[in-house]
Parts: structure tokens; C-alpha cells; sequence
């Protein structure tokens, strides 16, 4: 299959997954208001947003699968964008699948939320696409004000409506940056595809002040999106306020889709300033790295420790945007899927074990949880593990460890400092990961735990499915890592200039 | 008069940061953020003027859908922060932190 993105009618046919989303999305919200709010309505409409993203999925698939091409334009058509793609839809799904549970738990009759989760997931595609500026700010903001609305979505909760206005208030800010930012590269370069800008900032003249400040704000605004240390302050209010298979879907997908897009700009726009951003981004690894380990260890809550361990994460994989070439794009979507399953199968257990009004979520709470719920805690131990990159116990996430480490050492500058940062960080993070793995096998049941109450079809689904396919793929991961190695972005294999790395990539 | 509109349009976003970062009501944050986005704009604007090219005035046109849209959904935030804190000052608002 080619597209011609100049015509209309194939750059319609090149978005065909993004357009089934977002037609579906609306289709729903009608769904939704068609007649009086209730819980059945809510679970149905919840159900039929699974029943899109599934058919998003088959046309990602198809696409895929047609090893589908384009000319240039403002999307990309290429592996990489159909495997973060297959990632966000992924999360999209089983943060529904929460969503469901989670509702009829908390009472709480919202059928737009699983309309707001598919039009975030459609911003979040249309990042994974973008080739122009235009669309990465359009996929931002699309992705980030369905979000704010998602993160206050329980009107009762004084919690979550100042976790939306935190959200709201810091996103909208760095939005100002992530679009002055935008601004200043075009008015150094001319343009705002990321294709000309790349063949237009050279060693030659990356120089320009107009550039260096353009870059440095686009990097200010990233981070704050991908809550990079020092721009994390928002990160664990909003994930501790927000209702938990929201954070689920931040910490995952919402990181997912923004650490894409960054990618894909920074690869292609500007490996002719490498000088001029190396440095900054080597330092926000490893504070990120560092630092949300080092906060995470002081943590009592179960999901302020998990939104601390996710901006650890954001470190990790800054290392693979640090690297900048074919081979940190595979390590990077190889760390996306190991990720996004251990992330959202840890919150689906706090989910489980939650009570009404998110009692019930203490690390504390979980002591002796293997005394009476032992597959539930082995589950957890799987999920702790794969996000501290333990070998066969962790599963996927000893490989994606690997591969980030992998693409450091073999970068083109060699990312030697970083490596041994991420290996250090992994190191503390043993501290908090294995603490929780401690209290669920070690420590006795007290007299007054809660009775944990059956844990409903949907969250068993996606706790024991994630947890094995990060078993799974732990032990066979080399059919995965072949993939993601085929999936870089198409800047990576149409230019000849950097096709050495392309080779690199292919050992 | 190109390099006169960058200036300003410079003056103008460090007016909006140092507003959010100084105050501490939500509702002048927000317009804070909100003259950054048009001191973005009219950054946008000269710099089209600069290349003869079109593009920086489309997506003029996006920042300001998306800003109302953003007003649209912030404004909502702020009146449900309201309901529960009577206030908007976020001074009040720290039921969150650890």
C-alpha cells in the first residue's frame, strides 16, 4: 500500500485507524446522552469503547501487516507508529477495562469517561503519527484536555478536582513552552516539518540563537509532559488524586504517547544540534532517574510510590531519546510494552484490593496479602519485579532493562555514564520495588486487614494477562525484540546519511 | 518591525511565567497561561511575515481553537475546585502532597 499524503482522499486512507477512534468516539458520546444516566448505560458504553478499540486495532494491524508507505508529509506511515500505536490502544483497553470495575465500585455513573479515554487515546495516535509541529502540538493538547477533564472526573471527590486543576493548570503552562518552543524552530528553520527542519539544522549552523532557545524550550515542554525531574511536581498529586485506572492510563499511555512523539522530533529534526541538547538531556536522565527513586523510597501510599517509580521510568527512557538512533527506538518501544503491562497490571491489584473512596491503598495494607490471596500477591511480585528489571521473576522487564543499557553502549556517542546511572538507580529502586514484594510474602496478616473482596472479571483479566505475557515474553523475548527493532521511525531507513545506524540496528 | 513584534512577543511570555509562577489565584494563572499563548501567537505571526510562508499563520488558527478549548475545560476545573474549597486560591487547595 502507498499513500500520497498531498491528496486528500489518501491521507484520509493513511489515518483510517486514527478516523475509526475518533468517529467511534463520537458515535459513543451519543450513545452515552441517549437517555438517562445509569450504571448499565455507563457499563455499556464502556463496553462498546473496547469494541473500538478493537477495531482501531485490526486496522492498525492491517496497515501493519500491508507494510504500508507514504510520501512525505505531515504523518508518518511506519513501523513505529503502528507499534506505539498497538501500545496505546493496548492501555486504552485495559485502562477500560479498570474503568468498568472501578465504577461500579465507586458508584460512579460516568459513561463520558470511556468517551474522553478514546479521544485521549486518539490524540495520543495522532503524536505516534505526527511528522509536522502542527500535529505534535494538535496530538498534544487533544490528548492532554481529555485528560484534565479525565483526572476531576468523580465531581464528589475535593481529591480529584484539585488533582484536575494541578493538572490543568501545570499542562496548560508547559503548553506555553512546548509552543514558544515550536515557534522560535520555526522561525529559525522556516518550516514546521520535522523532515525539512532535519535537513536544515546542520552542524553548520545549529548555532543560531533562535534555534538553541527553540530547542531548549521544546525540550522544557517535553519534560513537563513526560514528567521529567525538575518538571515532576505535578505528577504525583495528580496520580495520587486522580481515580486509580486514570492514573493507570497517565502513567502509561499518556507517557507513552508524549515520550513518542518526542522521539520522533528529536531523531529526526535535530541530530544536526546533537551538541547543543546532549548535555542538558544527559543531565534530566539522570536527575529523572535518580531522584524519582531516590522520592519513591520515602512513599507510604502504594500509588504515590507507583507515580514516583513512573517518573524513574521517564528517566529510563530518556536515556533511549538521549541515544537518539534505530537502535534506542527499539529499546524504547521494547521498555513501552514491558512497562505499560507491569504499570497497569500493579494498578489494576491496587484496584482490587482498594475499598470504597480508595481506602485500602497503603503499601502497609498489603502485608501478608500471600497468606490469603497468594495468586493475587504473586501476580504483584511479578508486576514489582518486571519494573525493577529482575531477571526471569521480572520477566519482560529484565530485557527491557537490557536493551535501554544495550543502546547506551553502542550509541554513537557513547552513553558509558549514563549506562552506570541507570544501573545504580535500578539498585535503589530495589529498595521500594522489593519492599512491597517483602511485605506481601513476609510479613504477617493483622487482625484487622479487610476481608479482600472477589476481584470482578475485568481486573482478573487484565492483572493474571498481563502478568503472564510479561512471563512469557521474558523467557522467549526474541520474536519481540526482532520487531521492535524493525519498527523505527521512517526518518531512521529513507535517509542515506544516517543509514550506518539503520545497519547497526539490524545485527 | 519583525525583530520590534519578537521582542514584545518575548516580554509578553515572560510576563505570563512570572505570573504563574508568582500568583497564587487559578483564575490569574490561567490568563497568565493564556497571554503566553498569545504571546506565542504573535511570535507566529511575525515570523510568517519573516519567511513569506503561511504556515506560522494556520497554526495561529490552531492555538486559538485549542486555547478556547482549553478555556472551555479549565474554566469548568476551576468552578468544580470552587464548589468544594469555596475559593480559588491555591494557597487553600493541599489535600494532596507526601
Amino acid at each position: 500500500m502507498y499513500f500520497d499524503l498531498l491528496i486528500p482522499s489518501q491521507l484520509a486512507g493513511a489515518l483510517i485507524p486514527d478516523l475509526i477512534l475518533i468517529i467511534g468516539a463520537m458515535l459513543l458520546l451519543l450513545v452515552a446522552v441517549w437517555g438517562p444516566e445509569t450504571m448499565a448505560r455507563a457499563r455499556l458504553t464502556g463496553m462498546l469503547a473496547i469494541g473500538v478499540c478493537f477495531a482501531t486495532f485490526a486496522a492498525v494491524v492491517w496497515l501493519w501487516h500491508g507494510q504500508a508507505t507514504a510520501s512525505a508529509g505531515i504523518i508518518a506511515v511506519d513501523a513505529f507508529r503502528w507499534a506505539t500505536d498497538c501500545i496505546i490502544l493496548a492501555a486504552t483497553i485495559i485502562a477500560t477495562t479498570l474503568m468498568i470495575d472501578y465504577s461500579e465500585r465507586e458508584q460512579l455513573v460516568s459513561a463520558e469517561s470511556y468517551v474522553l479515554l478514546l479521544l485521549a487515546a486518539g490524540g495520543m495516535m495522532l503524536l505516534a503519527a505526527s511528522r509536522d509541529l502542527i500535529v505534535v502540538f494538535l496530538g498534544i493538547e487533544l490528548m492532554s484536555i481529555a485528560s484534565y477533564v479525565l483526572s476531576g472526573l468523580d465531581r464528589r471527590s475535593s481529591r480529584g478536582a484539585e488533582a484536575a486543576l494541578k493538572y490543568f493548570l501545570l499542562g496548560a503552562f508547559s503548553t506555553g513552552f512546548l509552543l514558544y518552543g515550536i515557534a522560535l524552530v520555526y522561525g529559525a528553520t522556516g518550516s514546521t516539518d520535522i523532515e525539512t527542519i532535519g535537513s536544515v539544522v546542520t552542524g553548520a549552523n545549529f548555532n543560531n540563537p533562535l534555534l538553541l532557545a527553540g530547542i531548549g524550550m521544546l525540550i522544557v515542554g517535553f519534560c513537563f509532559k513526560i514528567a521529567a525531574v525538575p518538571f515532576h511536581m505535578w505528577a504525583p498529586d495528580v496520580y495520587d488524586g486522580a481515580a486509580t485506572p486514570i492514573t493507570a492510563f497517565m502513567a502509561a499511555a499518556v507517557k507513552a504517547a508524549a515520550f513518542a512523539a518526542f522521539l520522533r522530533v528529536w531523531i529526526e529534526a535535530f541530530p544536526g544540534a546533537t551538541a547543543a541538547w546532549m548535555h542538558p538531556l544527559q543531565w534530566l536522565a539522570a536527575l529523572t532517574m535518580v531522584g524519582g527513586n531516590v522520592i519513591a523510597l520515602q512513599q507510604k501510599s502504594m500509588k504515590r510510590m507507583l507515580a514516583y517509580s513512573s517518573i524513574a521510568h521517564a528517566g529510563y527512557l530518556l536515556v533511549t531519546v538521549v541515544v537518539a538512533n534505530a537502535l534506542g527506538a527499539s529499546a524504547f518501544l521494547f521498555y513501552l510494552v514491558a512497562y505499560t503491562l507491569a504499570t497497569m497490571g500493579a494498578f489494576a491489584v491496587v484496584i482490587a484490593l482498594g475499598e470504597p473512596g480508595e481506602r485500602n491503598q497503603q503499601i502497609a495494607d498489603y502485608a501478608g496479602l500471600w497468606n490469603v490471596e497468594p495468586w493475587l500477591a504473586a501476580a504483584m511480585a511479578v508486576f514489582m519485579m518486571a519494573l525493577l528489571g529482575f531477571p526471569i521473576a521480572g520477566g519482560m522487564g529484565f530485557f527491557a532493562k537490557f536493551y535501554v543499557i544495550d543502546a547506551a553502549l553502542h550509541a554513537p556517542h557513547p552513553q558509558t555514564a549514563l549506562a552506570v546511572i541507570l544501573v545504580i538507580a535500578s539498585v535503589i529502586s530495589a529498595g521500594y520495588y522489593l519492599g512491597v514484594v517483602l511485605v506481601m510474602f513476609m510479613k504477617p496478616r493483622p487482625a484487622d486487614a479487610l476481608v479482600v473482596r472477589p476481584v470482578p472479571t475485568g481486573t482478573f483479566l487484565v492483572i493474571y494477562l498481563s502478568a503472564f505475557t510479561l512471563l512469557l515474553f521474558g523467557i522467549l523475548p526474541n520474536g519481540f525484540a526482532a520487531l521492535a527493532r524493525e519498527s523505527v521511525p521512517i526518518g531512521m531507513v529513507s535517509s542515506p546519511a544516517r543509514a550506518p545506524v539503520a545497519a547497526a540496528a539490524s545485527r | 518591525m519583525i525583530a520590534e513584534a519578537l521582542f514584545f512577543s518575548a516580554v509578553l511570555f515572560t510576563i505570563g511565567v512570572v505570573g504563574v509562577l508568582t500568583r497564587r489565584n487559578a483564575i490569574i494563572i490561567f490568563m497568565c497561561v493564556e497571554l503566553m499563548l498569545n504571546a506565542v501567537n504573535l511570535s507566529f505571526i511575525a515570523l510568517s511575515r519573516l519567511h513569506g510562508s503561511a504556515n506560522g499563520q494556520v497554526f495561529v488558527l490552531f492555538v486559538m481553537t485549542i486555547a478556547a478549548a482549553e478555556a472551555a475545560v479549565g474554566l469548568a476545573i476551576i468552578i468544580s475546585i470552587f464548589r468544594h474549597h469555596k475559593s480559588v486560591d491555591l494557597r487553600n487547595i493541599n489535600l494532596l502532597k507526601g
